[in-house]
Parts: structure tokens; sequence; C-alpha cells
């Protein structure tokens, strides 16, 4: 190659991986901004902000959701497996809103602990599936945890 | 191969090859995408908008690195066929990436609850669509048009930083978007049978682009060696 062109190569070179530094130093700086939601256990340590909302994210605990008197306050609880934050909600939810699902819910934490949230999103998975695939899939898991409760019995 | 001129006949010849099998691609994955795969146990039938979103995000980053790619050749080399590509791919690019942002933002309202969240996916796709047009606003802005393609290639270059951001967003960050289904290694998070339409979209997808982009790039050359013999012998050939 030409000493020109080879000059011109390296400083191209330069320029990405300078910008490419540039760029990692600050969403390294932004990084807590650009988390969109927060998990109950970054609650629990006190991560989250206080003065101002933000946004929880994790799956509906099984059984935990119940209807107010009202009939429009929602309360369950979300989890990430470790910790749990109870959200209540006042208004429509998703589609995709189920036990076990994931969610992002927006809003800030009262005195008691409850998590007064102001909108609820549904969040999927990557997980694409026709419905006989993932029924048989529930049965098969179903089997497996009632089996290995038996051997723990035994 | 350098040659305008024998890239404008090279290219007139390929145009046909790429529209025929991007149709026909797109047919198939049309009906496949629609009729033939099975609904998805969670969203039903609403997630066949994959089959337009999904490939018009993966065109917004791939036509970004064609973009990127042609700069650093346009730069070192100065390629007259590569500086011709980053223009003649850059409407192309802004469309699908304004096609990802719209359907994304239609399968966000039932499925999500929302049309729109800032969260680090969307907010980079967004950035990645004012890139596009930034690189365009250049390009029309300078009059010497060899001096705007290396100003372009500058800003494709500077720009393409933000491919790995769009792509790993999902997995640096908490993101209200999932992560991705299907992957180059590793196990496919979505059933065989849905995912044969995908990359069949995916690759008509692709088709149409390398049509679209030899149309556009074979008018930029007539415009910019109009004043050379051959476009004159040319245009005079096709008047009589």
């Amino acid at each position: 190659m030409n000493p020109i062109r080879k000059k011109r190569l390296y400083l191209i070179g330069m320029m990405v991986a300078g910008i490419g530094v540039a760029a990692w130093l600050a969403l390294n700086a932004f990084d807590e901004n650009l988390m969109f939601f927060f998990s109950p256990s970054e609650i629990a340590e006190g991560k989250a902000p206080t003065g101002h909302p933000f946004r929880v994210g994790g799956l509906v605990s099984n059984n935990s959701v119940n209807r107010r008197s009202d009939g429009l306050t929602t309360a369950f609880d979300v989890t990430d497996n470790a910790e749990t934050v109870t959200v209540e909600y006042t208004g429509i939810l998703p589609d995709l809103f189920r036990e076990g699902q994931g969610i992002v819910a927006l809003g800030q934490l009262n005195e008691s602990g409850i998590f007064v949230a102001s909108e609820v999103l549904a969040k999927h998975d990557e997980n694409y599936m026709p419905p006989e695939v993932a029924d048989s899939l529930k049965t098969a898991h179903d089997e497996g945890v009632s089996e290995m409760q038996q051997v723990s019995v035994q | 191969m350098g040659s305008p001129r024998y890239f404008y006949n090279v290219a007139g010849k390929m145009i046909p090859w790429f529209a025929i099998s991007f149709l026909l691609t797109l047919i198939a994955g049309i009906y496949y995408g629609l009729f033939v795969a099975p609904p998805d146990y969670q969203q039903g039938e609403s997630y066949r908008i994959m089959y337009i979103h999904v490939p018009a995000a993966w065109m917004s980053m791939f036509i970004y690195i064609v973009m990127a790619v042609a700069g650093l050749i346009s730069l070192v080399w100065r390629i007259k066929i590569t500086e011709i590509t980053i223009i003649s791919s850059a409407s192309v690019g802004a469309s699908f990436t304004f096609l990802a942002l719209v359907t994304g933002s239609l399968w966000g309202k039932p499925m999500w609850g929302t049309w729109w969240v800032w969260d680090a996916r969307l907010t980079s796709e967004l950035l990645l669509l004012f890139l596009y047009l930034g690189i365009i606003a250049l390009y029309s802005a300078i009059e010497d048009k060899r001096v705007a393609a290396r100003a372009i290639s500058i800003l494709a270059l500077v720009g393409v930083v933000n491919i790995p951001i769009i792509h790993y967003s999902v997995e640096w960050w908490n993101t209200l978007h999932q992560t991705s289904s299907v992957t180059m290694t590793g196990k496919q998070a979505m059933s065989t049978s849905m995912l044969i339409p995908l990359l069949l979209m995916g690759i008509s997808f692709k088709l149409y682009y390398g049509a679209v982009v030899l149309m556009r790039a074979r008018a930029e050359v007539l415009e910019r060696d109009r004043n050379t013999r051959w476009v004159r012998e040319l245009v005079e050939g096709e008047m009589k």
C-alpha cells in the first residue's frame, strides 16, 4: 500500500477508535440513566432514586394479583426471584398482563413501602412458539416439578 | 471495474435479477409468515408484524455498515463507485429505519401498552434515523459532490459506533424491548416454523436493497458524468 493511503487508513482508524472510546466513557457515565427500570433487588439495596418517580421491572408473582374493592385498583407483587415489591395501580392493564408475566411499572414508593404506579407496561421475552409447544413445555415442566417433589418426599 | 461506464452497464444487467428474486422471496415470505406460521403462545396473531419489523430493523443496521465500509474505502482509496454507494444507500437505509420505528410503535401499543418509551434500544434506533437524515442533508448541502462524498464518509464512520450500541443495548441495559430472538450462533428462541418466514423476509429485504441501490447508483453515475462522452453517446442513442 502506498504511504499516503496507509496514513489515511491509520488516521481513520484512530478517529473511529477515539470516538468508540469517547462513546464508551459517556455511556458508562450515564449508566444509571440508561437503565429503563430497577429490579426489586436494586430497590432493596437502595439504588433506586427516592425524590422522583422511577420504574420497577420484574415478573408478576403467582397468586399475588388482587383487585381492591373500588374495582379499578389492582395490587400485585413484582419479583426478580430474590426480592419482591408490592405494586398498586389504578387503571387499565395491558393485554399481556398476567401472573408470571414480565412488567415494567412507573411510579413511586409510598411510606409503607408500596410502589404506587401511574403506568404499567407489559414486557415480553424473546421466545416465540406455537401455543401447542408452550402447552407441552408447561406440562413437561409441571411433571418434572411433581416428580422432584415425590423424590424429595421419599 | 471502478470505471463508471462499466459499472453503469453491469448494474443495469444485475437489477432485473435482484428485482425478480426480491419479488419471489417476498411472496414466499409473506405467504409463510401470514398463512402458514402458527400463532404465538403469548401474542397470538399480533406477533406477525415481526415479519416486517425485524427485517426492517436488520436492514437499518446492515445498510449503515455497508455505508461505513464504503466510507472507509472512499476516504482511503478515493474510489468514485464507493462514494456513490454511500449516498445511494442513505435514503434506503433511512426508509428502513423509519419502517422499523413505525412498525415497532404499532406493535408496542397492543403488546407493551405504549407507542413509545425512551429505553436504550428505541432511543439508539431513533438516533440511527437522525444519522441517516444528517448524511442526506450534509451531502445535499455541499455543492462539490466529491467533497460532499468525503464529508459524508467521515460522518458515516463517526456514526458507526452507534451500531454495536443498538445491537447490544438490550443486553447492556434494562430495556422494555426484549433481547434478540435470532442469533448467529447458539440456540434460537423462536420455533423453526416461525423462523423460516422471518429469514425469507430478511433475504427479500436485502435483495430489495440490492435492486434499489443499483438503480440509484446508476442515476448518480449519469448525473456525475453528464459531461463525458460516453453519457452523451448513451443519451443520443436513447433519443434516436
